[in-house]
């Protein structure tokens, strides 16, 4: 049984033209580690709150998010209780924004155990000091009587790593853990992670808007538009051989550090918003081999593909090895510019 | 002086700017120096605390250096500046796009008519030029008479900040100042901004500061790069030297840092802890 499993979630909102989600088929395994990957507006984080039971007000639900097991949609408040206190932790983007200003790091690390488990102060307060050892804060207990203010983001978002960590969760969700995070900090955290994941054998969603960072990462990537999953596919195959138009654009969007320096080719226009729809292929409008008359008609529904599993009516032809080039050549090959 | 063929659009000479936190003092910037020719693209990197934004700031005199000049075509950059002229020769000397174009666009006015008053401003009275030049600007980012109508709130974010960039080039300064600039745009969205960019350098003389943590983004921009931490200048070379063979522990550990298949947090990680004096992790 996978720690966390998503079955045909559709999330919509009333007075919007689109789902929010739609159809969205996703699964993380103990010791996986997951990314979904996806520009502003496509749904990820949506997605990722999904697996905490939270979604939006007044949203129309469909299918089913279930986290070892458990259904989150029309769950009780007892279920969903024990799925955010001992089952799944959320790694938010903005650790200042976690924690409470005026209360002492040792407080948010202590309640979850004082309040959901009982456990007396010292108890509570020597784990929590041992949880800050493992995420890599050099003097714990002085920590745990600093308030947020006195630390550094890095040292804030480990912290918030620590707290994620303090039941014991299986399943961790990292809602762009690092974007606000430098640079150099940035591998700081990710190494954090990766070594807690690897020695206790978690399973990671990563949500990220870096196709890069997820690259580093993680096992399998999934690349959302517009509430749906356009190609999931090993990390490996999704680079070597990007299989949808919009994950070979995203590739081409970002500069390279080394190697040959060419003109970038944008995706034309911007991502479709909530209030736009599309009979056919969402991405389609801003896609170089839309075909009229076949891509505008009907959404293409997710295929099999080699490794991958591809939502586009042309993969077939557009990565067929008879084409004159490979397919990621073939996908930038396309004369037309940005508008 | 020598004669230079090419004189320079920016000469930035021993900046520093320190501030005072409770009793300490903090030196953001410490001896700055860097000349800009015409054309020409410089990249600022570096990570929070280096002092980046900070040397935008000065440059365009929303902080007032401690120490050193800047010299803007050879004229000094203002420290005070006082009435209408003054104000605009500064304005006309150096602009600056924000990470968040919502900083510089008014939020209750149509981004057409944000850049019809720039125009206004900086002395072009003729109404049936200045819409010419508006429609010009626009196109010329790649915006058309819809989004000239449209209110920033109601653009893409890639829009608005090809908007803000449309404003700052209205008045054709000598030297463009990009804070962050595309930092915050999705990825397809940022190659869009990054191509408008480099043809703004092919086409017009301006020079670009571009400010960024963005190693890649930087090399795409810029010709040369100034490596910052903590306010100290540890590189300034062409990019592709820079990214070659950087010299600077420091630059070295921001290459490792970029993320890429194989990549090893780890070692970046216990790399980074041997460089910092005070062995804390950020």
């Amino acid at each position: 049984m996978p720690l966390l499993e998503y079955d045909a979630l559709g999330v919509t909102l009333p007075g919007t033209a689109r789902p929010i989600l739609d159809g969205i088929d996703l699964h993380v395994g103990a010791g996986e580690v997951v990314a979904l990957v996806g520009e502003s507006g496509s749904g990820k984080s949506v997605t990722a709150r999904a697996a905490l039971g939270l979604f939006p007000a007044g949203a129309d639900i469909t299918g089913q998010v279930r986290v070892a097991g458990t259904g989150l949609v029309g769950a009780d408040a007892a279920s969903l209780r024990d799925v955010r206190t001992n089952r799944a932790a959320m790694i938010y983007q903005d650790p200042r924004a976690a924690l409470n200003p005026v209360r002492r790091v040792g407080d948010f690390l202590t309640e979850p155990l004082r309040l959901a488990h009982g456990w007396s102060r010292n108890r509570a307060a020597a784990r929590a000091a041992e949880l800050l050892a493992a995420v890599g804060l050099p003097d714990p207990g002085r920590h745990l009587n600093q308030y947020p203010h006195e630390l550094s983001g890095g040292m804030l978002q480990r912290v918030v790593i620590a707290a994620a960590l303090t039941t014991e969760p299986r399943l961790l969700l990292c809602d762009e853990p690092t974007t606000a995070l430098d640079v150099s900090t940035q591998a700081e955290i990710l190494a954090v992670l990766g070594r807690l994941q690897r020695e206790r054998g978690l399973g990671l969603l990563l949500i990220t808007h870096d196709i890069e960072l997820a690259a580093a990462v993680s096992d399998r990537i999934h690349v959302m538009y517009a509430g749906r999953i356009v190609e999931a596919a090993p990390v490996a195959d999704l680079f070597a051989a990007p299989r949808h138009p919009y994950t070979a654009g995203l590739l081409g969007s970002s500069p390279p550090l080394h190697g040959p320096l060419a003109r970038l080719t944008p995706i034309p226009g911007a991502p479709m918003g909530l209030l736009e729809s599309a009979p056919g292929c969402a991405f389609a409008p801003r896609c170089h081999f839309a075909e009229p008359g076949r891509c505008d008609q009907s959404p293409p529904p997710p295929e099999r593909h080699g490794p991958a599993e591809v939502a586009c009516h042309r993969t077939a032809e557009l990565t067929a090895p008879a084409a004159n080039a490979p397919a990621p050549a073939a996908f930038h090959a396309s004369g037309k510019e940005d508008s | 002086m020598t004669t230079d063929p090419t004189p320079a659009l920016l000469q930035v000479s021993g900046l520093r700017k320190t501030y005072r936190t409770g009793g300490a003092e903090v030196v953001a910037v410490d001896d700055l120096s860097f000349t800009l020719r015409p054309g020409a693209a410089l990249g600022i990197v570096g990570e929070s605390g280096s002092g980046k934004t900070t040397t935008a700031r000065m440059l365009i005199g929303l902080e007032r250096p401690d120490a050193g000049r800047i010299l803007v075509q050879g004229e000094p950059l203002a420290d005070f500046v006082r009435g209408r002229a003054a104000r605009l020769a500064r304005a006309k000397a150096v602009q600056i796009v924000f990470q968040d174009p919502y900083l510089s666009l008014d939020a209750r006015m149509g981004i057409g008519a944000t850049i019809d008053g720039a125009l206004r401003l900086h002395g072009l009275r003729d109404p049936a030029a200045r819409a010419a030049r508006v429609r010009e600007l626009l196109a010329q980012v790649g915006l058309g008479d819809r989004e000239a109508a449209a209110l920033p709130r109601h653009l893409s974010g890639g829009q608005r900040q090809r908007a803000a960039i449309a404003r700052a080039l209205a008045v054709e300064p000598a030297v463009l100042v990009l804070d962050e600039a595309v930092s915050a745009l999705d990825v397809s969205v940022q190659a869009q901004v990054l191509n408008l960019l480099s043809d703004i350098r092919r086409d017009t003389g301006i020079g670009l500061v571009f400010v960024s943590h963005d190693l890649a983004v930087v090399r795409y921009v810029c010709d040369e790069a100034l490596v910052l931490y903590r306010g100290r200048t540890l590189e300034h070379r062409p990019v592709a030297e820079l990214l070659a063979a950087p010299r600077d522990p420091y630059t070295r550990l921001l290459l490792a840092s970029v993320p890429r298949p194989g990549w090893d947090p780890d070692s970046i990680s216990s790399r980074r802890r041997s460089l910092d004096p005070k062995g804390l992790p950020a």
